[in-house]
């Protein structure tokens, strides 16, 4: 493809693009996110491939391998278009039938979603209980894309709010745009996202930084994994946007080494990008140059803290960087540096898109837009959810997940993977937003969602968290190093029935000292999950230290 | 593995101290772990300090500093895998392998590893043997897969 | 940029301290005379942070925060608590952490003694390095030889002579031995020469050459048995 030089020629290959589709003809989705491609959506794609060679009707029928549809538990997930038809857990076998109903224009009757109690269908995906109650600003065009071709992004829009900042508008104004959308940081802290690029954007030097935080450590969230391999010219985009506003000409994506799709997406985007021009010198005619490269780190959860992440994008081991100054002042090679995650950057096109007033008429009062969620632990259906900030979580874990299997009872909510919180269920009407979040003291985090059903072993759980946070830690500093290790062994004597009774006091002093005196964002939260344990459930704790020693003296 | 293609990789980065963690990730996805000779060649070529090059392949838990087996046999150790069964699906593996995580056999056939989230949560657990996911892991399930590759 | 030192004029413990910007609340502490504990801090080494200590409350614009003095710079009517109920309890519990460590070293009986840890309040684990990283930093800033280095992370760092480094470099150096807080330093040094070069300590010690010629095919030698003994004990049957 040419290099691209203005927006007219960009919306003149969009056009192009589009003219040579025909909206009415079918198109075949097999997903191949991470949880399809563990059940082994590959064959099912490399069937579907054969088959249309076989009768012949690769004019009739389009078919593409996608990034994740979103109902993992249910893959290999099948989408048919034009009227998205879903089709769930489908085999090989189904393949020729697929095929010859989508070109009829008929539904595999035995492939559709069949509610488990009533038995009753739902063929369409906005009929689908999983997917009805979700708002899917952000991954609803994952199935309509293969995340290896530009032209697919193009088609459903891709890049026309670079083209609209970039000629439209000044950095200042992209800015004032996202400080007004009060777009918040979805890492976790929920810090706006606005302000932080106008402390990078303010602060002194020509030399400026922007990054992607793609690391996604926290254990059991998916979401950005989804978000970038499924669509990673979305977060491209969004990164290129905030460059402009920001004043940076580099660009950084961060991510895991251990994720072969997300890498091959990303290099895939990156090479198109440059090609078309939408990266590089003078984008879009623009004046504005800008490059972006690709790190990965090396399986190590602090390397997603954010100073430390820098550090090994500079080369050196990721020891988080001692100093009290932040990041968006002094970051890579002490130059101002901006760091969000994959979701965060993904909501920029849309806001330059349809404008921050659009933006804030989604979501709770002072949470806006939609959150993804990664839904996973005791439920029935479990996946990458988007929902409306706000959302109760009654909903998603009962109408979106359909409540424990086999007619259990849900104990427990856990947010945040291994430095997150656990909730008791009584808590469940809260609404899932920042500040809803934080007054329980179970904050958002990235958006792991985990439930935790009756028969959930708090104090286990508590201790498996620290068993995997030791081995996490950097070990640069005392609190976090030897606080957790002390904390872990507390724990593991109580389950062994060794637990004595100032246990307890001694868990409370290490979690406060841990929290008060750690370098870093990993060693302050370290201990996070036991203290929400501790909070909301304590009584199993003390019955356990009180069985424990209860039998060891009749054993005496 | 040649021992050009390690030489390769190491040219590429030559004269680029940043660039350690890409040289040493490289060759640990081709060799499959990292010879201390590697490693003094990579502190030469790349001009830093052989200690530097130490503390990282020590620090990162993808680096290996002794020879892995034929096959990688990981068993998730996420939150939710192991909310699901993960620990006894840890244990039938070791068994079954005679391995603890972090072992390699003396025929080197297998090394076991506690693997980190993979974001495969909604078919945990999960079994990823040389890179392929096996879903909804059962003890009784791995046997099977593990013997295909013996 | 003009010549003139920009004057910073902050608080500590209630005595006012007037130092040049960009100091930090720790030396502005030493230089009138107010007293810090650290066991990472050295004079001659870039800042750490690493051993908590010398953590201190501070006041600024209203709010209070938890942060350490080796590191944080002054600033304008910055107020500084050097003892509070927190910040004592934060230092026990280290002092406490690290004893299970290097239970006798000195500087640690010593602090103990003044904050009321108790060396006992957790199992001891006896690994004699407090992970200060003083030799580590002093090898590398001072010396430029980095024949000592940390390997590993978490709670399994130590750090490890480097034989091929150390075999050169340390037989006329061991200035680490000195700033050592614990001796672990000399320790694992002596334990790498025994293991992987050993004889120089004989009189007629074997040529350099053929030292190096021997070392080529040497193991790193982890200190891992040293700093870690098995950690459960076999229970006694009753």
């Amino acid at each position: 493809m040419p290099r691209i030089q203005t927006t007219a020629e960009l919306e003149a290959l969009r056009a192009e693009i589009l003219a040579a589709r025909d909206p009415a003809k079918p198109c075949i989705a097999v997903c191949g996110g991470a949880a399809c491609d563990g059940l082994d959506s590959a064959a099912v794609a490399t069937a579907f491939a054969a088959e249309i060679a076989k009768q012949g009707v690769a004019a009739k029928v389009d078919f593409r391998v996608t990034g994740c549809h979103g109902y993992c538990n249910k893959g290999p997930n099948v989408l048919v278009g034009p009227d998205d038809v879903c089709y769930f857990e489908v085999k090989p076998d189904d393949v020729p039938e697929v095929v010859e109903s989508a070109l009829k224009g008929v539904v595999v009757d035995r492939l559709v979603y069949r509610d488990p109690a009533s038995g009753e269908k739902a063929v369409h995906l906005s009929e689908v209980p999983f997917y009805k109650h979700q708002m899917r600003i952000l991954t609803g065009d994952i199935p309509r894309i293969d995340p290896t071709r530009i032209e697919d992004y193009l088609a459903v829009g891709g890049y026309s709010a670079l083209a609209k900042a970039l000629s439209q508008m000044s950095s200042d104004q992209v800015l004032q745009e996202v400080k007004k959308a009060n777009l918040r940081g979805r890492g976790g802290g929920g810090f706006p996202a606005g302000l932080k690029w106008e402390t990078t954007k303010n602060a002194p030097g020509k030399t400026k930084y922007v990054i992607v935080n793609g690391h996604e450590g926290e254990s059991a969230a998916f979401m950005d994994r989804a978000m970038l391999t499924g669509n990673p010219h979305k977060v491209l985009e969004g990164l290129i946007i905030g460059g402009y506003a920001i004043g940076a000409q580099q660009g950084y994506i961060y991510t895991r080494h251990d994720s072969p799709s997300m890498a091959r997406h990303i290099t895939a985007a990156l090479e198109q990008a440059q090609e078309l021009g939408l990266l590089g010198e003078n984008i879009l005619g623009s004046g504005f140059d800008f490059e972006v490269e690709l790190h990965f780190d090396v399986g190590i959860f602090v390397s997603g803290e954010s100073s430390a992440l820098m550090r090994s994008i500079e080369g050196n081991a990721p020891e988080p960087r001692p100093k009290y100054i932040r990041t968006s002042v002094s970051g890579i090679w002490d130059k101002p540096s901006n760091l969000n995650n994959v979701e965060t950057w993904a909501n920029v096109p849309e806001i330059i898109n349809r404008g921050a007033d659009w933006f804030t008429s989604i979501g709770s009062e002072k949470s806006k837009g939609t959150k993804l969620v990664s839904l996973s632990g005791h439920v029935v259906n479990s996946g990458v959810v988007e929902v409306p900030m706000g959302t109760p979580l009654r909903t998603i874990v009962f109408d979106i997940g359909g409540g424990v299997p086999d007619g259990g009872a849900p104990k427990a909510i856990h947010f945040g993977g291994a430095m997150g919180r656990s909730i008791p269920i009584s808590m469940i009407d809260a609404p899932l937003d920042f500040d809803g979040m934080s007054k329980l003291g179970a904050p958002i985090g990235a958006g792991g969602l985990l439930v935790m059903d009756e028969n959930t072993d708090m104090i286990e759980m508590a201790r498996y968290l620290l068993d995997f946070l030791v081995k996490e830690s950097c070990g640069k500093c005392t609190p976090c190093r030897e606080g957790m290790y002390q904390m872990l062994k507390i724990l593991s004597n109580i389950i062994e029935g060794k637990g004595r009774k100032f246990d307890l006091e001694r868990l409370a002093e290490l979690t406060e000292v841990t929290s008060l005196g750690s370098l870093c964002a990993l060693g302050k939260t370290s201990s996070d999950p036991l203290k929400s344990m501790l909070r909301y459930f304590k009584p199993e704790f003390e019955a356990r230290i009180a069985a424990g020693s209860a039998a060891g003296s009749e054993a005496k | 593995m040649s021992e050009q293609t390690i030489a390769d990789i190491i040219e590429k980065y030559r004269g680029r101290p940043g660039a350690v963690i890409h040289a040493l990730t490289e060759i640990q996805h081709a060799n499959h772990w990292l010879p201390r000779e590697v490693m003094h060649e990579v502190a030469d070529a790349l001009e830093v300090p052989f200690s530097q090059v130490m503390q990282i392949a020590s620090f990162y838990k993808t680096f290996s500093l002794t020879p892995k087996g034929k096959h990688e046999v990981h068993v998730c150790t996420g939150m939710t895998c192991h909310l699901r069964g993960g620990a006894r699906l840890m244990a039938k593996v070791e068994e079954i392998t005679g391995l603890k995580p972090g072992e390699t056999d003396t025929d080197a056939k297998f090394s076991l590893e506690a693997g980190s989230c993979l974001g495969s949560c909604s078919i945990a657990p999960e079994l990823i043997v040389d890179g392929k996911h096996y879903g909804r892991m059962t003890p009784e399930r791995a046997a099977d897969v593990l013997k295909q590759y013996e | 940029m003009s010549g003139t030192i920009v004057q910073i004029t902050l608080q500590i413990d209630g005595k006012e301290a007037t130092v040049a910007a960009g100091t930090t609340v720790l030396k502005a502490a030493q230089q009138i005379g107010v007293a810090i504990p650290t066991l990472c801090h050295h004079e001659k080494l870039e800042d750490y942070g690493g051993c908590r200590l010398c953590l201190v409350e501070v006041e600024s614009r209203g709010r209070t925060n938890y942060v350490v003095s080796c590191l944080y710079p002054v600033e304008n009517g910055l107020v500084v608590r050097t003892r509070s109920e927190k910040v004592d309890k934060v230092r026990r519990l280290i002092i406490e952490e690290l004893m299970a460590h290097a239970p006798d070293a000195p500087e640690l009986v010593r602090l103990a003694y003044e904050y009321g840890a108790d060396r006992n309040r957790f199992e001891k684990e006896a690994a004699f390095c407090v992970m200060c990283g003083l030799c580590v930093r002093y090898c590398d800033e001072v010396k430029q030889k980095r024949a000592v280095g940390f390997i590993d992370n978490g709670h399994a760092r130590e750090i490890s002579f480097i034989p091929e480094i150390a075999a050169k470099e340390c037989w006329n150096c061991q200035e680490c031995f000195a700033i050592c807080p614990t001796s672990y330093a000399q320790a694992a040094y002596l334990l790498t020469e025994a293991l992987a070069f050993p004889g120089r300590r004989k009189k007629e010690s074997t040529p350099r050459e053929a030292e190096e010629g021997r070392m080529a095919n040497i193991p790193a030698v982890p200190m891992t048995f040293v700093r870690r003994p098995p950690a459960a004990k076999p229970e006694m049957a009753n």
